[in-house]
């Protein structure tokens, strides 16, 4: 039930999955971030007003599904790898890797000296417990799939080496997932997913879920010139309205989400900055392309047309997005297609491929609930409303919040979804628009881009892996079953109290879920 | 100042209030027969201008579509327009009419409201006085079975029930009234027990009157002025367990317009000052002071107190 | 009186059977709720092997009867289980948010019944003069709005930039009596105005009820002031109904408040349940009911009680 106090814009069991955007430095927002530019100064208490989060979160990794739990993990913990700012991978605990010519075996150097909260120092042995924990048959993690490739791994001093079943080329990016920090293994080689221990900028002296969690710094943090704070209150705040008082009464120096309906009252609030990035976010409506009317991609075309999308961006998102182009590739993305006409609302060209079905007019339903995402309903009416005008009858059916992606979501043939993108190309197609893979939310199979999507991730020659991953594009804007209206931008806002690098990363909200080693207090 | 311009206001209302009242009263009495018009002049001016209030309501309710000016679900402008000529209270989060909005969703939540509440009562008062009378096993099963559906928090039993069969507004008024009328059975028992151990009761039941006979004409008569009162507040709880039930995700399905989903979807506005969730929430307001005046004045009448 | 010990033990054992039929209720209702635990923690990211790893391990694969009843032995030992989502003992849990709510509930209480009583017996005091009026219509007004309104408009008043209250409660582990008091304010006020109209009303309506009867009209022949009579005879013949509904609404300040513990960010037993069940985390789920059941039963009774022992001819039997 959710009881969800739903409410609170996109439902707090709304679930980000995966790790997102490779953002470019090029598409970050302007945020007005030269004023923040002074040099980091150490202290202070940062206080964070976090909108998701529950009193059934848990510490295994393997669970982890809202912001909170996520800024969470990246403040006490380490992963292999970082996608920094700009959106390049760094080395974090890995300092290194190299891979076999193939892409198959990857040998990964770990880093010296790093120790965890508890004293313990890192090895080998602790990264292979980590991964291990996501793997096997009786794995019960969330990251089980994005792990599964994973055949073989053998400790080799301060190495680690990783057999593949399939060459891939972005591996190390698979490393950075929220999923897989590095946790220290017990004896038997397995990790304690109850442990609260990390080696993270931060440990945990409090915490209580789905309330809130207290953190101070972790004096033998490895990185000298990160974590500028003392301490750090997470606080969990579900209400819009109650979120964006406690940052205007300066309850609290930094909130994750703001409420679009109200974010231009919020920006005239004094002292506040509303910080928005633009990343790999996207909303959308899968349709099931094996039920009619939607196997005939004609009807699929007609319904891509009956959408307004620069509607649903000023509307739906207030402005604080871009469309979308029915793929999920973002424009800050490396093989982003740009050649690709962007489609727009046409009543009349709905019409047409109608008529090319062999309809004069169509009535379907679609099922939404704002647990797809924030607004989702709305989105509905505003598109059954610009949709009657192309001969389409869409009756939107409000589903409870409640149970959304079990009962509603990859259930019913046409609803609602949203994604907060992959760092690749290669991840994001291959998690939700490959034939067969669990998540592919619209059963749809196209033997052209599955061919493509093999070729493509072991293609070395960049210019040919441009070419197949803009014909995929063009193939999933065109073919595929998803409408994909609008790229949304995350949207916080913080008071000016707080400094921050130029650069704010695009690839998760709250400067990539580490802003709790990245801000100061000015 | 502030002080000031909200102390002349109330007394605007006041006068308002007191001037309409009289008015009504006056008219009402003037165009009424006889033994009518006797009723209608111990009204007070208060129930009189409740009674003003109701009817105008069940008129909006009933020619919504004449008197509104835009259609409920039509997107006419862009989103939160100001108040102006040709949106009179500007536009919703959508860019629909406020206004428009606001009239038909009188027509819903008016409308739901009502069947909600008296299912709840035909279903609750049946059952109470059944068992106050019959008394024996009956009781006891009924009132265990009260206070067991009691004894789970309305709200969150409402949760769960939505969310098992679905929330429709079929579901809603059915699974609302359910509730509500295990609050109603409880006071009907109660009342009624009262009267069952009264001489004409018992009276009437060595007469061999039937039970039904018994519940309608003996029973029911006097156990009206409680209920009355309480179907007054409940009518108006209908409207609030709506809107909490939006405020956690479900209630009415869009694009249909109601008081309590309004309030929820503009609520935020109001931590800035912005009165906009007030219109909604002032309608569900004004209605409950009027029924609830009115029912006080049935009351004061059943009451038998001369003053 | 030895008749109410016996009302007592009975009522007591109808409680216990009463807890019983919930606990198969609501543990029916939530199998009944689309999706089961392993599906809906994993959410967005269920993958069919995921799921059936979790239920295995956590036995969800066992058929309904063979959960309820090692649920139900374990109650019997007195051991409420542990969370499914991440296996913190049930009554530790439960024991930290039933503190916070008992507080804020006995905060609001302790605002809301003095006051509703006082403004009911002055309400029927000057009965039918503008006092009356204006109280009835500003406390059907007040519960009239829905709560979470009420509360935006009172964080608007006296929270926000340089508000008199903060917005949130959001206190740290253990505050002083004078932060609790300070920091809870608003939530307490919210609850206050949500529940005074009903037991004002019920106090006003109750006495007034009894003002017509011979013995009231002989204590004002006597020349007895309106207000003795009120209190000194009226009053306490009035006092059955009003108890009830104060028991009423404190079992709701106690059950129902999860809408002004969310706007509020109040740490308490509502949001627990409506989390717990959104996540179909059954023995949370039954455990928060059992709280609540068993405080409706419990408030309940102390009013019958109470309700007999204001009236002297029940308590000395028939």
């Amino acid at each position: 039930m959710s009881a969800d106090y739903g409410s609170r814009g996109i439902s707090r069991r709304g679930i980000l999955k995966g790790a997102t955007a490779l953002g470019a430095a090029a598409m970050i927002a302007p945020l007005g971030a030269t004023r923040a530019r002074a040099m980091p100064k150490k202290g202070g208490t940062l206080r964070v007003g976090m909108a998701h989060g529950s009193t059934t979160d848990s510490l295994d990794p393997g669970s982890w599904e809202n912001d909170t739990m996520i800024f969470q993990a990246h403040t006490r913990n380490n992963y292999m790898t970082e996608i920094a700012p700009d959106g390049s991978l760094i080395p974090e605990l890995a300092e290194g890797w190299e891979a076999s010519a193939d892409a198959k075996t990857w040998t990964f150097k770990i880093r010296d000296g790093v120790s965890f909260h508890s004293g313990h120092m890192l090895v080998a042995a602790d990264v292979i417990a980590s991964l291990n924990h996501h793997r096997g048959e009786d794995s019960t993690s969330a990251a089980k799939p994005i792990v599964a490739d994973i055949v073989d791994m053998q400790a080799d001093g301060m190495n680690v080496v990783i057999t593949l079943a399939n060459g891939n080329a972005d591996f190390p990016f698979v490393l950075s997932d929220y999923h897989l920090p590095i946790l220290p293994a017990q004896a038997d080689g397995t990790i304690d997913p109850t442990t609260t221990d990390g080696c993270g900028p931060y440990k945990i002296d409090n915490l209580e879920f789905g309330v809130r969690a207290d953190y101070s710094r972790h004096d033998g943090y490895w990185k000298k010139d990160r974590a500028h704070f003392d301490k750090i209150e997470q606080i969990v705040i579900y209400d819009n309205a109650a979120r964006q008082n406690a940052l205007i009464s300066g309850e609290v120096d930094y909130i994750d989400s703001a409420d679009l309906n109200t974010v231009h009252l919020l920006k005239r609030a004094p002292g506040i900055n509303v910080l928005s990035i633009t990343g790999t976010q996207h909303y959308g409506l899968p349709m099931d392309t094996r039920a009619a009317p939607f196997s005939d991609n004609n009807v699929r075309q007609a319904l891509k047309y009956a959408i307004d999308r620069q509607q649903m961006v000023d509307t739906i998102l207030n402005g604080y997005g871009s469309l979308g182009n029915d793929h999920p590739i973002g424009p800050g993305q490396r093989f982003f297609n740009s050649d690709l006409e962007q489609k727009s609302y046409d009543p009349d060209k709905a019409k047409f491929y109608l008529k090319e079905a062999g309809l004069d007019s169509l009535a379907v339903d679609i099922h939404l609930a704002d647990a797809a995402f924030s607004g989702a309903t709305d989105a509905g009416i505003l598109f059954s409303e610009s949709a009657s005008a192309g001969g389409i009858n869409l009756n939107v059916v409000r589903e409870p919040n409640d149970g959304y992606w079990s009962n509603v979501w990859m259930q019913k043939p046409f609803a609602g979804t949203y994604w907060g993108g992959r760092p690749t190309e290669d991840w994001m197609f291959a998690t939700a628009y490959a034939e067969g893979v669990p998540w592919n939310e619209t059963y749809w199979s196209h033997t052209r881009f599955n061919e493509l999507l093999v070729s493509a991730r072991s293609e070395l020659d960049e210019g040919l892996r441009r070419e197949q991953y803009h014909e995929m594009q063009a193939i999933v804007s065109n073919e595929g079953g998803i409408i994909i209206p609008m790229f949304a931008s995350y949207v916080g806002a913080y008071s000016d109290a707080l400094g921050h690098d130029e650069t704010v990363a695009s690839n998760w909200r709250n400067d990539g879920q580490r802003l709790a080693e990245r801000w100061w207090f000015a | 100042m502030g002080f000031l311009t909200g102390l002349a206001w109330l007394v605007a209302i006041v006068i308002g209030v007191i001037a309409i009242g009289w008015t009504f009263r006056a008219f009402t009495v003037a165009i009424s027969p006889k033994p009518l018009a006797k009723e209608l002049r111990t009204a007070p001016l208060t129930a009189s201008f409740g009674m003003v209030i109701i009817l105008i309501y069940i008129i909006v309710a009933i020619f919504a579509p004449a008197i509104a000016p835009f259609s409920e679900t039509e997107i006419v402008g862009r989103e939160y327009e100001p108040w102006d000529d040709t949106f009179l209270l500007g536009t919703d989060n959508l860019g629909r009419d406020m206004l428009s909005r606001l009239i038909y969703a009188a027509r819903n939540t008016v409308g739901i409201a009502f069947i909600t509440t008296a299912l709840a009562f035909i279903l609750g008062s049946v059952a109470g006085l059944l068992a106050a009378t019959v008394g024996g096993w009956i009781d006891q099963l009924l009132s265990r079975a009260v206070d067991v559906l009691m004894a789970i928090p309305a709200l969150i039993f409402a949760l769960l029930l939505l969310t098992i069969v679905g929330t429709s507004i079929i579901n809603m008024i059915l699974v609302i009234a359910l509730i509500d009328s295990t609050r109603v059975f409880r006071l009907a028992r109660a009342v009624a027990m009262n009267i069952v151990v009264m001489d004409y009761v018992e009276a009437a039941k060595l007469r061999g009157e039937g039970l039904w006979r018994l519940i309608s004409r003996e029973i029911l008569p006097n156990a009206l002025a409680p209920l009355v009162a309480e179907f007054g507040l409940r009518f108006c709880f209908v409207f609030l367990t709506i809107s909490a039930l939006s405020f956690l995700g479900l209630g009415i399905q869009p694009p249909t317009a109601d008081w309590g989903s309004m309030v929820r979807d503009n609520a935020t506005l109001m931590t800035f000052g912005d009165i906009t969730p007030l219109l909604p929430a002032g309608a569900i307001a004004l209605l409950t002071v009027c029924v609830n005046w009115v029912v006080d004045w049935q009351l004061h009448r059943a009451s038998g107190l001369k003053e | 009186m030895a008749h109410v010990w016996g009302m007592i033990l009975k009522r007591l054992a109808l409680g216990v059977v009463t807890l019983f039929v919930v606990s198969i209720l609501i543990f029916m209702a939530t199998e009944l709720l689309p999706g089961d635990f392993a599906q809906e923690i994993l959410g967005q990211s269920a993958t069919p092997e995921t799921v059936k790893a979790l239920r295995e391990q956590l036995g969800l694969d066992q058929p309904l009867l063979t959960r309820y009843l090692s649920w139900l032995g374990d109650i019997l030992r007195g051991d409420l289980g542990n969370s499914l989502a991440n296996g913190n003992s049930v009554s530790e849990l439960i024991g930290k948010r039933l503190g916070n709510t008992l507080y804020l509930a006995l905060y609001a209480a302790a605002i809301a019944v003095p006051l509703s009583l006082t403004l009911g017996i002055l309400a029927a005091l000057y009965r039918n003069t503008f006092f009356d009026r204006f109280a009835n219509a500003a406390a059907l007004t007040s519960i009239s709005f829905p709560e979470f309104f009420v509360a935006y408009i009172l964080i608007f008043w006296l929270a926000g930039a340089g508000g008199i209250f903060p917005s949130m409660s959001n206190f740290r582990t253990d505050p002083t009596l004078s932060e609790f008091l300070y920091r809870a304010f608003l939530p307490a006020l919210t609850l206050t105005l949500v529940v005074t109209a009903h037991m004002m009303r019920m106090t006003r309506a109750a006495i007034i009820n009894l003002l017509a009867s011979p013995y009231i009209e002989m204590a004002r022949l006597k020349g007895m002031s309106p207000i003795r009579v009120i209190v000194k005879h009226a009053l306490p013949n009035a006092l059955a109904p009003i108890i009830n509904v104060i028991a009423l609404n404190l079992a709701y300040l106690i059950t129902g408040v999860v809408v002004v513990e969310v706007v509020f960010v109040y740490p308490g037993l509502g949001q627990l349940m409506v989390d717990s069940v959104s996540a179909r985390d059954m023995p949370v789920v039954q455990g928060v009911a059992l709280v609540f059941a068993g405080a409706y039963v419990l408030l309940n009774l102390t009013a019958d009680v109470l309700a007999t022992l204001s009236n002297p001819r029940l308590v000395h039997g028939r």
